[in-house]
């Protein structure tokens, strides 16, 4: 689908149409912020359009340096690398940091790009089951006469169910087994911790997390990835790593407004507060309604549907009332269901909200998802049904197509 | 200087000891019964998408307490594939 234009961080146009943008992962609703471009604006013409190659072959812009300055700055970490797209940056670090006779350990509802990134190396790759601290304890305990290095890596929000990482957990499995813990804070950078740093702040768990990559292109909105560490020797990987060194470097206009991005972040917390009260809306509005959501209320909000074709259905349903969101199906999803993802942003209104509820609630109504109709009182036990089951044995009741 | 015969047969046994038990495991994890050969193609035959055939593994390797690394998976293609690495990765042990 092709929109054929943007009106705000929230609204495109799609077919002639106003459709509301709920699925994004425009967090902040930095996109159209007026500092930002006009940085972005400044630095195009200032530095150019593009830097024609990689920082190996070409060189680094002082804007490269002041992007990684404030990363680690903003972190608290010694060292920052900047890469192209967050993707690169699960490519690179992973690929990377761990070699032949290492061991990778990833939790097995890891995004795409740490697989891959996996594959691209030569450690060796052990997944464990997803969230579970003590799965992880065990595959660490049956490695513990080989003699590699171990690499843990965990995400901070869950690309697809929304879903946070039991990061204290982890990090005290971490410290008992001596393994080493990357922490991909892509969807929960400028959304979770008292400064936005993501779920290792939120959690106070920042020293035991050895290396933080993220992207640029949610919160921040713009393109690009990053890793920070305290470890030593950090900048060796900058003639090592092949994802950041054979591609080109990323734009000064993209750093500018990136750099803005970090600063607008920091100077105005109240976005968060705002995007935390947006997920809460449209996550227990629609679980109110009787949806089958992730466990956990955070921006990313999924619903769970039952088979591939009511997936489609419903989505292009909600498309044509003038919502737009995210159509996730098997193998990208969790379990074998398909899910209709939202991401909300701080800068979603009440209304877009409440109009995105109620079309969810006559969609789900004509395709049966939702019982028809019922009085008041019947509603509210549902309801009341509904809030005492737990998510996860919803989610996966209907995995296996148990109900419809 | 290779195995002996008596070297042989208990590598044979312990091999059918592991299919064995893979093939029970995966009776418990298939929703409806079917032939469960060595030569069973485990996503042709058995219609597992990515996903069952992933969590099958993590099931063998707490089975068999082993740790069976994603690129071992990838060269597997029949349960009597499945059973060498595994029988490998016990011998590792």
């Amino acid at each position: 689908m092709v929109f054929e234009g943007m009106l705000s961080s929230t609204e495109g146009m799609y077919r002639g149409r106003k459709t509301i943008l709920l699925g994004t992962n425009n967090y902040l609703g930095l996109t159209f912020d007026e500092a930002c471009i006009e940085e972005s604006v400044a630095a195009v013409r200032t530095h150019g359009t593009g830097t024609t190659g990689s920082r190996i072959a070409n060189g680094s812009y002082g804007t490269h340096r002041n992007l990684e300055k404030s990363l680690a700055q903003f972190f608290n970490r010694e060292h920052c690398m900047v890469f192209s797209t967050g993707y690169q940056a699960n490519l690179g670090m992973l690929s990377t940091l761990a070699g032949k006779g290492d061991y990778l350990l990833l939790d097995s509802d890891s995004h795409a790009s740490i697989y891959d990134g996996a594959r691209l190396g030569h450690a060796e790759v052990v997944r464990f089951r997803h969230n579970d601290p003590d799965d992880l304890r065990k595959r660490l305990k049956r490695l513990a006469n080989e003699p590699g290095q171990k690499l843990v890596v965990v995400e901070g929000i869950y690309s697809m169910l929304g879903d946070l990482a039991p990061l204290r957990e982890f990090a005290a499995v971490k410290r008992e087994m001596g393994a080493w813990l990357m922490v991909d804070e892509a969807h929960s950078l400028g959304v979770l911790g008292d400064n936005g740093r993501g779920l290792a702040e939120e959690s106070g768990v920042e020293a035991d997390c050895d290396f933080i990559v993220g992207t640029f292109s949610k919160s921040l909105g713009s393109v690009g990835g990053f890793c920070v560490s305290n470890v030593d020797d950090f900048d060796i990987l900058r003639v090592a790593c092949r994802p950041y060194m054979f591609t080109a470097s990323l734009p000064p206009s993209v750093m500018a407004s990136t750099i803005m991005a970090l600063r607008r972040m920091q100077e105005e917390p109240q976005r968060r507060k705002r995007l935390h009260e947006n997920a809460e809306r449209l996550y227990y509005g629609l679980r109110n309604l009787g949806f089958v959501v992730g466990p956990h209320c955070s921006p990313i909000v999924s619903v769970v549907v039952a088979d591939a074709p009511l997936a489609v259905e419903f989505w292009n349903r909600l498309l044509e009332g003038g919502l737009y969101l995210n159509l996730a199906l098997p193998p990208a999803t969790p379990t074998p269901a398909p899910l209709l993802r939202s991401s909300i942003s701080a800068v979603h209104t009440s209304a877009q909200i409440d109009r995105a509820l109620q079309l969810f609630e006559a969609v789900g109504r004509q395709l049966g998802v939702l019982p028809p109709m019922v009085s008041s009182s019947a509603a509210r036990k549902r309801v009341a049904a509904s809030l005492n089951a737990p998510p996860l044995a919803e989610v996966a009741m209907l995995a296996s197509g148990g109900i419809r | 200087m290779g195995a002996t015969n008596e070297e042989q047969q208990l590598m044979t046994e312990t091999m059918r000891d592991t299919q064995a038990q893979i093939i029970e495991g995966l009776r418990k994890q298939l929703k409806k019964s079917m032939p469960l050969e060595p030569t069973t193609n485990i996503v042709r035959d058995l219609h597992l998408d990515s996903l069952a055939v992933m969590d099958f593994i993590m099931s063998l390797e707490d089975l068999f307490e082993i740790v069976i690394p994603l690129d071992r998976v990838a060269e597997v293609e029949t349960l009597g594939d499945l059973a060498l690495v595994v029988d490998e990765l016990r011998g590792r042990k």
